[in-house]
């Protein structure tokens, strides 16, 4: 079996992002690239399938749409552990976009389990992983919890308002992950920085796709009010203030 | 032309969510000078149809299939695209949650229509097409320019004021051609008649700050007599404390209660991310220079356990308990 872990490359999630020409782009000044959250835990599950011989999971790849830049984030998945990479080589404008590179690099090689998380944490689109289940036809899970492999069948948990559910589905299908796929992230030894600089970064250069969405502007959220404090000693006036200005309790 | 409004059901029942999504796309087709067709899969009676009515529905469309009963992206994909082709609608608009988040993207390619999601008001421009979403973790909002003929809207619940606005609506059941699924669920573990975090309008939360799982009974017994649910931040969840189903924040539940407690809790920007959503923020916290005040509208600086059995006690004598 083989996996495929599609990252996305995100600023640190403590970043005050800033905007600049005209609030139509990020300031990229100083800030720090990570892999997006959900798509380490999914690298981090990916590979505990990997360590463990009965699910008879043989490799892990990372994909990315990216430009050269990104290629740090890149390393530090096969630092933490993937055996390869593939890099498509485009500025990522928009899901549908990322979706339609990813899924030609899915033809092209073949997985059958295909990772992606719930949201990239700088868009919020939960986008890329639904649209590129449809691209390739296979079915997608959401809200995966939960992924296991018994008896060479993948068994899946997923969210469902106001509980679980165990599912399966056939192989090529697409997870998109969320809390609990794995309890932390993995974290790269040294060993693994090491061979990081060794392991093979494939190259695909994009398919001619147009991006169905533009992002014209930005603004920062509106200021709240500020805060009114209430004497600790006297926490009824809290009630009384709710009360009056919310009118909510 | 029409907009189309995804309604799902739970058990053959909407909720306030549906009246949002229906009162949001009555209020799109308004500006567009169209009509509103809802449309929802399972056994739903026609009296809980004619709801969708009340806010601004002129058509409901159920659709019944023995292959959907349960969600599989592909199949409720198909059914969904069904009638918007055959409805000729130009904008969709679906709910940004679990199901929603399944079913937008795949519709996206499927129609070949632009996706904008976690949207929190009504477009800010017809031509070109402009939402108004959430972006870096509710760090910013961006403006999007939907590009193609039909557009998706994926809306953020309880960001949208429900409006009656009574149609003479038309009911109208229908079959569609679907195949057999591929997701197979083989057991389904759901707490029943539990308020749901996402649902709330009050949320009463702890964090680090409450010391010990022990103190947790007044968060419950204030949660409970406002009528909300209870949350918390992860390392609480993490330690055990609390269920993970209440974690808040970048990787645990996204809400926008309308009033959100934070008791012992710093106001990291994780847990901010998921829940600057909310209208109105309370903050518990012995350390005035929290960031949690930052964000906060009200706020007590003080030891929460002496803080809260007098709230509570303070809500009791209001509710008349
Ligand atoms: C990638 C990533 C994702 C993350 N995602 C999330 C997320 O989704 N949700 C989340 O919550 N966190 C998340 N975090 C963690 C986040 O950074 C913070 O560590 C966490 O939110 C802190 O939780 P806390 O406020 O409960 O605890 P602390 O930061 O320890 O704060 C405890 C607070 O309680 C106050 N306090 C102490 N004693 C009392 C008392 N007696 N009475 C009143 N107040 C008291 C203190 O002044 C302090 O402000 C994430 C971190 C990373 C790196
Ligand atoms: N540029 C990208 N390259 C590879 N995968 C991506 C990229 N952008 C997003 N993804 C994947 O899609 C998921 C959801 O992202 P999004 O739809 O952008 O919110 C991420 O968690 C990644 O798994």
């Amino acid at each position: 079996m083989k996996i495929l872990v599609c990252i996305s490359h995100v600023p640190d999630t403590t970043t005050k992002v800033k905007f600049v020409d005209g609030d139509t782009k990020l300031d990229a000044n100083g800030i720090q690239w990570v892999i997006n959250p959900w798509d380490e835990l999914s690298l981090t599950r990916a590979l505990e399938l990997k360590d463990d011989a009965s699910t008879g999971v043989k490799s892990v790849t990372v994909a990315h749409v990216g430009n050269a830049t990104t290629e740090p984030t890149i390393r530090k998945a096969l630092a933490i552990g993937a055996d390869d990479a593939i890099r498509v080589n485009a500025e990522p404008t928009d899901a549908y976009f990322v979706a339609a590179q990813l899924a030609e690099v899915v033809k092209k090689e073949q997985f059958d389990i295909i990772m992606c998380g719930i949201e990239s944490s700088d868009y919020n689109n939960s986008a890329v992983g639904g649209m590129l289940a449809e691209f390739l036809d296979i079915p997608s899970v959401s809200a995966v919890s939960g992924l296991k492999i018994e008896n060479g069948q993948a068994v899946i948990t997923r969210e469902i308002d106001g509980g679980k559910e165990t599912v399966t589905v056939p192989t090529p299908f697409v997870a998109i992950v969320q809390k609990g796929i794995a309890k932390e992230p993995r974290i790269a030894a040294m060993r693994g920085i090491m061979m990081a600089r060794t392991k093979p970064i494939k190259l695909y250069e994009p398919v001619a796709v147009e991006s169905l969405t533009e992002y014209v502007r930005f603004e920062m959220p509106k200021p709240r009010a500020a805060c009114k404090f209430v004497d600790p000693e006297n926490p009824k006036e809290l009630i009384t203030l709710l009360q009056n200005e919310t009118k909510l309790i | 032309m029409s907009v189309l409004v995804y309604t799902e059901n739970w058990d053959g029942k909407f909720k306030k969510l549906s009246f949002e999504l229906v009162s949001y796309a009555g209020k799109v087709a308004e500006m567009m000078g169209t009509t509103t067709t809802a449309v929802t899969i399972g056994e739903v009676s026609d009296d809980e149809l004619k709801l969708l009515g009340k806010y601004g529905a002129n058509k409901v469309i159920c659709i019944k299939s023995d292959n959907l009963k349960n969600l599989d992206s592909q199949l409720f994909t198909n059914a969904i695209a069904q009638v918007a082709q055959s409805e000729g609608s130009k904008v969709i608009v679906i709910a940004n949650n679990n199901s929603g988040k399944a079913i937008a993207p795949r519709l996206s390619v499927k129609l070949k229509a632009a996706l904008g999601s976690g949207v929190s008001q009504l477009p800010l421009n017809l031509s070109p097409f402009t939402v108004y979403k959430r972006a870096f973790s509710g760090g910013a909002f961006a403006h999007v320019v939907l590009k193609t003929d039909v557009k998706i809207i994926a809306l953020t619940q309880n960001s949208f004021d429900i409006a009656e606005n009574s149609k003479d609506v038309k009911i109208e059941r229908i079959d569609v051609q679907i195949d057999a699924p591929k997701t197979v669920v083989k057991d389904v573990q759901k707490q029943a008649g539990k308020l749901l975090l996402t649902d709330a309008e009050i949320v009463v939360s702890g964090g680090r700050g409450m010391k010990s799982p022990d103190n947790w009974g007044p968060i419950v017994e204030l949660a409970e007599l406002l009528g909300g649910a209870t949350a918390c931040s992860r390392p609480v969840s993490d330690e055990g404390w609390r269920p993970h189903e209440e974690h808040t924040g970048q990787t645990g539940k996204i809400i926008a209660p309308n009033l959100y407690i934070a008791v012992g809790i710093s106001g990291a920007t994780q847990h901010i991310a998921g829940v600057s959503g909310s209208k109105y923020i309370v903050a518990i916290n012995s350390d005035k220079s929290a960031p949690i005040f930052e964000v906060a509208q009200y706020g007590i600086v003080g030891d929460a356990q002496k803080v809260l059995p007098k709230l509570v006690d303070a809500v009791k004598e209001i509710k008349g308990k």
